[in-house]
């Protein structure tokens, strides 16, 4: 329960900080999917058809998946690493007697408020142009794929926000990694009949995962329920990551810390049995 | 009297260089104890270390009787913490961010109106209370920091550079806000490189040098160790000369002796400046 409360605290101060600048956030963090629905979804492929759907069905959902990660990233970590890096007000979270998975926790909820917030805005321009999504009886099913998609990446903003050690580091892991997958990740074009290896890679990507569920779910498709499962897995990674990140624990540390536990466990064993014999 | 603050041979390396060096003090409850030193001496590494948020590379220290290292739960309840950077959110109200300390440290709804109408009275900010940081000016904001820092009732402040940055008239406001919180029970550890300050405010001072403690007493002691009395000469090439007596007499006797050639002569009180120049060395402070 003080835990419960305790998220809601750093959730609270996040959510005021939103609310001031409410219509700045939100219209900056529309313009660049309604760019991409507008150049490829309307403007490139008004003509096109691909598996059976129009291109602009089929890339909606796709857009939509990449708009939820790029909101919920930034949106749990930009702040987050200019208040622990530059204005070192996080200090003051880490001072106050509340659980590290409270405040990572508490941290997130504000990255996925905005990932909603967005997706939804964007569902809704997209169903102007392509009403398919909205007809569709999967649509429950797309809307907590949404959810858990703004979460996996809402963590991962955490995450990263967490280790970066400058405001560079955090640009860099936007271009190398968001941006890449931003484009590759099924977003925009069809996984099949790709080569093997290339198709392996992209599915160690959760945008990857995310954009798969969400477009079977938005055009009735049959539903890769193991890519929802996969998806679940990377939030779980990257919860776990932002708690040892903040609890200061690296892996290396742990990893003695069970090699110890084993020479100990071996030790016992040794000792019994010469006891037994 | 009861301390508050113990350390034992604290010390904290960063790569080759150690930041703070077997420092060992104590700090006594109803004190308003002063860390001096130059900038990059090892005050806030001291500051982290015992408020938490850095370990010590070795030695140990205990704040309001525990260990900074195996209980920073329980030290960080009894003690609030000023830090030298603005700490505040930016995008919050005074308001707003004493609530999210309030909050933090789980008041009840009615409790934290309570406390954040007396705190806000009590630092003078009533009036400001619903603008945003970003609006305030540097005294008011470092105002904000201390009542944050006070939400919890600690018995015992860190003060990080309370006044860097703040003109004179601000600087004595904070002067009396530090003083009036010390009278009202507060036990203070303040880290600053203004020597008057140090003078002005503190029972204690400790003077740290390149991470080690060199001098540690009351400002009277200090000036006593060195001489009451300074007296400054200037020769004809214009390089001043420091000499120290015990009292006016022998400060008087020695300026009669001086030959004439001497351009200008200066009989003063020693004061704090001239302790820790003469401890860490004249021509090293004038470069």
């Amino acid at each position: 329960m003080k835990a419960l409360i305790d998220v809601y605290t750093v959730f609270w101060a996040d959510l005021r900080v939103l609310r001031r600048h409410l219509v700045r956030t939100i219209a900056t963090s529309l313009i660049n999917p309604l760019l991409y629905l507008l150049a490829f979804g309307y403007g490139l492929g008004r003509g096109i058809s691909f598996e059976g759907y129009s291109y602009l069905d089929f890339v909606v959902p796709g857009i939509i998946a990449l708009t939820a990660m790029t909101s919920s990233f930034n949106g749990s970590g930009s702040k987050l690493h200019v208040d622990r890096l530059f204005y070192k007000c996080f200090d003051e979270y880490l001072m106050a007697p509340v659980n590290v998975s409270s405040i990572v926790i508490g941290k997130t909820l504000i990255g996925v408020v905005r990932g909603i917030i967005s997706s939804a805005a964007l569902l809704f321009a997209g169903l102007i142009i392509s009403p398919k999504i909205v007809a569709s009886p999967t649509l429950p099913l797309f809307v907590l794929v949404l959810i858990i998609s703004c979460f996996v990446f809402a963590f991962l903003g955490v995450l990263v926000a967490l280790l970066v050690k400058s405001h560079q580091d955090m640009n860099t892991f936007s271009t190398i990694i968001l941006l890449p997958m931003t484009f590759l990740s099924g977003t925009f074009f069809s996984l099949e009949g790709l080569p093997e290896t290339l198709k392996t890679a992209l599915y160690l990507l959760p945008l990857t995962h995310s954009s798969q569920c969400l477009r079977a779910a938005a055009l009735n498709q049959f539903f890769p329920s193991e890519s929802l499962l996969a998806l679940i897995c990377f939030g779980a990674l990257f919860f776990s990551g932002s708690v040892l990140a903040l609890k200061k624990t690296s892996v290396l540390n742990m990893l003695s810390r069970c090699a110890r536990l084993l020479v100990a466990l071996d030790k016992f064993k040794y000792r019994f049995k010469t006891h037994v014999f | 009297m009861e301390e508050v603050i113990a350390t034992e041979d604290l010390s904290k390396k960063y790569g080759d260089l150690w930041a703070v060096k077997n420092l060992s003090l104590k700090v006594f409850s109803g004190e308003i104890f002063g860390f001096l030193g130059p900038n990059g001496a090892g005050k806030t590494t001291t500051i982290r270390i015992l408020t938490t948020l850095t370990k010590p590379t070795f030695g140990r220290a205990w704040v309001g009787g525990f260990d900074v290292v195996e209980k920073p739960e329980k030290v960080r309840e009894a003690i609030g913490v000023m830090q030298q950077h603005l700490s505040l959110d930016r995008d919050l109200t005074v308001r707003e961010n004493m609530e999210l300390r309030a909050r933090l440290h789980h008041f009840d709804s009615s409790e934290r109106k309570r406390r954040i109408a007396e705190l806000l009275d009590y630092v003078g900010l009533t009036e400001h209370a619903d603008r945003t940081i970003d609006e305030l000016s540097g005294g008011l904001q470092r105002r904000t920091m201390i009542a944050c820092s006070l939400i919890h009732k600690p018995k015992l402040l860190f003060l990080d550079e309370p006044t860097v940055g703040l003109d004179a008239h601000t600087r004595r406001r904070m002067w009396d806000l530090i003083r009036r919180l010390n009278a009202d029970g507060v036990t203070i550890f303040l880290t600053t490189h203004y020597i008057e300050e140090a003078e002005a405010l503190c029972h204690r001072v400790g003077i740290i040098h390149e991470g080690q403690l060199i001098a540690l007493d009351n400002p009277f002691e200090l000036r006593r160790k060195i001489g009451l009395f300074t007296v400054v000469t200037v020769i004809e090439n214009g390089n001043a000369s420091y000499k120290y007596f015990p009292d006016k007499m022998a400060a008087t006797q020695y300026v009669q002796s001086l030959p004439s050639t001497v351009k200008t002569i200066v009989v003063r009180e020693s004061n704090l400046e001239d302790v820790f120049l003469e401890l860490t060395g004249r021509e090293l402070a004038i470069k």
